[in-house]
């Protein structure tokens, strides 16, 4: 009789891939893993405080395959999932494929904001106002006059973070030294620790003595060794400043879990649309806790949070990488 | 002298391997506290129950089915060929050359020319490693894996300094032209009521595996040079002796094992993404080992085998979507298959043939 409970079991697995009536939603993480300390940690721990506060239960995948992208999409949308929340740029094509199939099914696409289809909530983040706050920051620690950027992989989207953050430090210092380095040109550079480890100390041995690493899982690289070699860094996506207390500046958050967050709260009532998140929306921004307070002089935040106020306000603006593919204060 | 019979050796090998890994599979998912009666259900109702997943494990078993049969092919020769991955790369590339910068009129069309492309492309991949085995004596197992990162690399300069969209993030082309798109199993299977293969990849580059599996059969046991093939796998004096030129052997061996392997891509990235994306081949290069020697080197086997895969493969993916089994522990049940089928081989043949002898000894 052991048999039955295993069958009924089965029986119950099967019957939730099956059914539609369940209205939950769906999460999507990209190749990276759901635990990669950054972007991917950032949407899962979204949706867990989502889960917590609510009670309600969400499904996830991680893919293993690029095949499975298209695959996920439409078995979570078949079964009734609402909304399907995914994670990265890569994401778009498939969306593009799957999004018109499925018109009942509203869509969250982190990272993605150029598509035509009207049931995805595009959310896109003004990294480069973020960054170019933290920017200031780095500025303003530096001692030598010299400060470094070590970026993923080297795509647009991470030279916008490394534009904001050159825009926001040679708003404090005009003669600052600049080092950038890209980690690499696949996605193999999002996880990369070894590598922005050594990017970090060939920018400490040209001078730099804060760094910023916009790298997913290589900044954990990053961060350990500023903190081995005695400098500064800034941490990026979610708020490492607790990795070594003290010795992270500070981190220039990306709120994907708020994006994620409140995707699942609204359900399948979510809003479609374009949606860019900025300072004025909290959707970036830079961290300020106990692990960093004694870094940051009250002289810093005054200053940081003014030229806060004026991005806010429309007086200071941030040019754009995407405005036209270069970034007026920096070469990659 | 066989040792055991054939049907031995063809069935109850394989079977008691795949048993065995079945069995640490279920151990693996009693361990984190899942049911493995459960989880094997819903992999067979994921990937074979359904037209759909039918869709996506025949998708699989096509490439792995062109990646077996090169492998094979290069067995017969008794070289062990393990740049498949390498090779269909570059097999990609050609499809993506092919599609992107002839303007095609039509699939059927555009079909056969970026299946010669990527013939084209794979042996021409394969050619410096084989021109190195047969004048040099470099070892084709270096060289072929070394070929791997070569066309690794150099697919990643291309894809993001040269092919890449303006303004695109992702390391990929642009997507083909519509003309170039080949016809899906949705598209030929289903009828006015009822939709087949929904939203699946499978797509007519099936059937040219399936006649690839033919032709191989036809090469390696029904033509001249086939039976050339094999003599000088068998023994390289011998073959020597009967005037087989083990050089030109070598090289024609690895040319056709690389355009096997090449044309993986046309059901990849013609068939699949429709665009050439950086690792389209996601390790079918490698699982054509365990596919070759599961399938005993013979097309048939292959063929079985190449399914088999699929539906790991396609089930894999249904055990991620609904259950909780980390995908780590997924990729470890697909490796203990891999694992019992293709390396552990002889574990499992040395006793049965031992016992096949005692028994044979009983009767005479």
């Amino acid at each position: 009789m052991t048999l039955m409970p295993k069958c009924s079991a089965a029986a119950a697995v099967l019957a939730l891939s099956a059914s539609a009536a369940l209205a939950e939603p769906a999460l999507i993480f990209d190749l990276g893993g759901k635990f990669d300390k950054s972007f991917n940690e950032a949407a899962f721990n979204g949706a867990k405080r989502w889960a917590e506060d609510t009670g309600g239960s969400f499904r996830e995948i991680e893919l293993q395959s690029e095949a499975q992208r298209e695959q996920a999409l439409r078995r979570f949308a078949e079964a009734g999932f609402n909304p399907v929340i995914t994670m990265g740029f890569a994401m778009a094509d498939p969306l593009s494929n799957v999004a018109p199939d499925y018109p009942d099914t509203k869509f969250a696409a982190v990272d993605v904001t150029w598509l035509d289809a009207p049931n995805i909530r595009q959310i896109g983040f003004a990294e480069h106002e973020g960054s170019y706050l933290v920017g200031m920051l780095a500025a303003m620690a530096s001692e030598t006059g010299t400060v470094g950027f070590v970026g993923g992989m080297d795509i647009p989207l991470i030279r916008h973070f490394g534009c904001g953050y050159a825009q926001g430090a040679l708003a404090v210092n005009p003669d600052l030294k600049i080092i950038a380095n890209m980690t690499g040109t696949t996605p193999a550079a999002w996880n990369d620790p070894v590598k922005g480890s050594e990017l970090t100390k060939a920018q400490i041995s040209q001078g730099a003595d804060v760094v910023y690493a916009a790298a997913g899982g290589t900044g954990v690289g990053v961060l350990q060794t500023a903190a081995d070699e005695g400098i500064l860094s800034i941490g990026v996506d979610s708020n490492q400043n607790h990795l070594h207390p003290g010795q992270v500046l500070t981190s220039m958050l990306k709120r994907v879990d708020v994006a994620v967050y409140d995707a699942m709260a609204a359900g399948e009532d979510l809003e479609t649309g374009v949606f860019t998140l900025g300072l004025a929306e909290d959707g970036v921004g830079y961290a300020l806790d106990e692990h960093n307070a004694e870094l940051i002089s009250d002289e810093m935040k005054t200053r940081v949070d003014a030229a806060r106020e004026a991005i806010i306000a429309g007086d200071l603006e941030v040019k754009g990488y995407y405005e036209n593919d270069s970034c007026p204060v920096l070469d990659f | 002298m066989q040792k055991m019979p054939a049907w031995a050796d063809a069935v109850l090998v394989p079977m008691i391997s795949l048993l065995l890994a079945a069995i640490l599979s279920a151990l693996v998912i009693i361990s984190i506290g899942e049911d493995p009666v459960a989880a094997f259900r819903l992999m067979v109702d994921g990937a074979l129950m359904r037209s759909a997943g039918w869709g996506y494990t025949l998708y699989y078993a096509t490439n792995f089915m062109f990646t077996g049969l090169a492998v094979a092919v290069a067995f017969h020769a008794r070289m062990f060929n393990i740049g498949g991955e390498g090779q269909a790369m570059l097999g990609g590339l050609g499809v993506a050359l092919a599609c992107l910068y002839i303007p095609w009129p039509h699939w059927s069309v555009a079909l056969i020319g970026t299946s010669l492309a990527a013939m084209l492309f794979g042996a021409a991949w394969a050619l410096i490693p084989a021109w190195l085995q047969a004048k040099r004596g470099s070892h084709i197992v270096i060289t072929t894996i070394m070929f791997n990162f070569i066309a690794a690399t150099l697919l990643n300069y291309l894809l993001v300094n040269v092919l890449r969209p303006k303004g695109a993030m992702d390391p990929a082309t642009a997507r083909f032209p519509e003309t170039t798109n080949l016809p899906t199993f949705r598209d030929m299977f289903s009828t006015a009521d009822t939709v087949l293969f929904r939203g699946t990849p499978a797509n007519v580059s099936f059937f040219i595996a399936v006649f690839a599996c033919f032709l191989v059969w036809l090469l390696i046991w029904r033509t001249r040079l086939g039976y050339e093939l094999r003599a000088f796998g068998q023994s390289e004096p011998a073959a020597l002796y009967a005037g087989i030129a083990p050089a030109r052997i070598t090289i024609i061996a690895l040319l056709i094992s690389g355009a096997l392997a090449g044309l993986m891509a046309v059901n990849t990235t013609q068939g699949e993404a429709e665009r050439l994306i950086l690792n389209s081949t996601e390790g079918a290069g490698f699982i054509g080992i365990a596919v070759a020697l599961m399938g005993r080197s013979h097309p048939l086997g292959v063929f079985i085998a190449a399914i088999l895969f699929g539906f790991l493969y396609q089930g894999g993916a249904e055990l991620a979507l609904w259950t909780t089994i980390p995908r780590e522990l997924i990729v470890v049940i697909q490796a203990l298959v891999i694992l019992f089928t293709g390396a552990l081989d002889n574990m499992v043949r040395m006793p049965l043939e031992r016992l096949f002898l005692a028994l044979r000894r009983r009767e005479s």
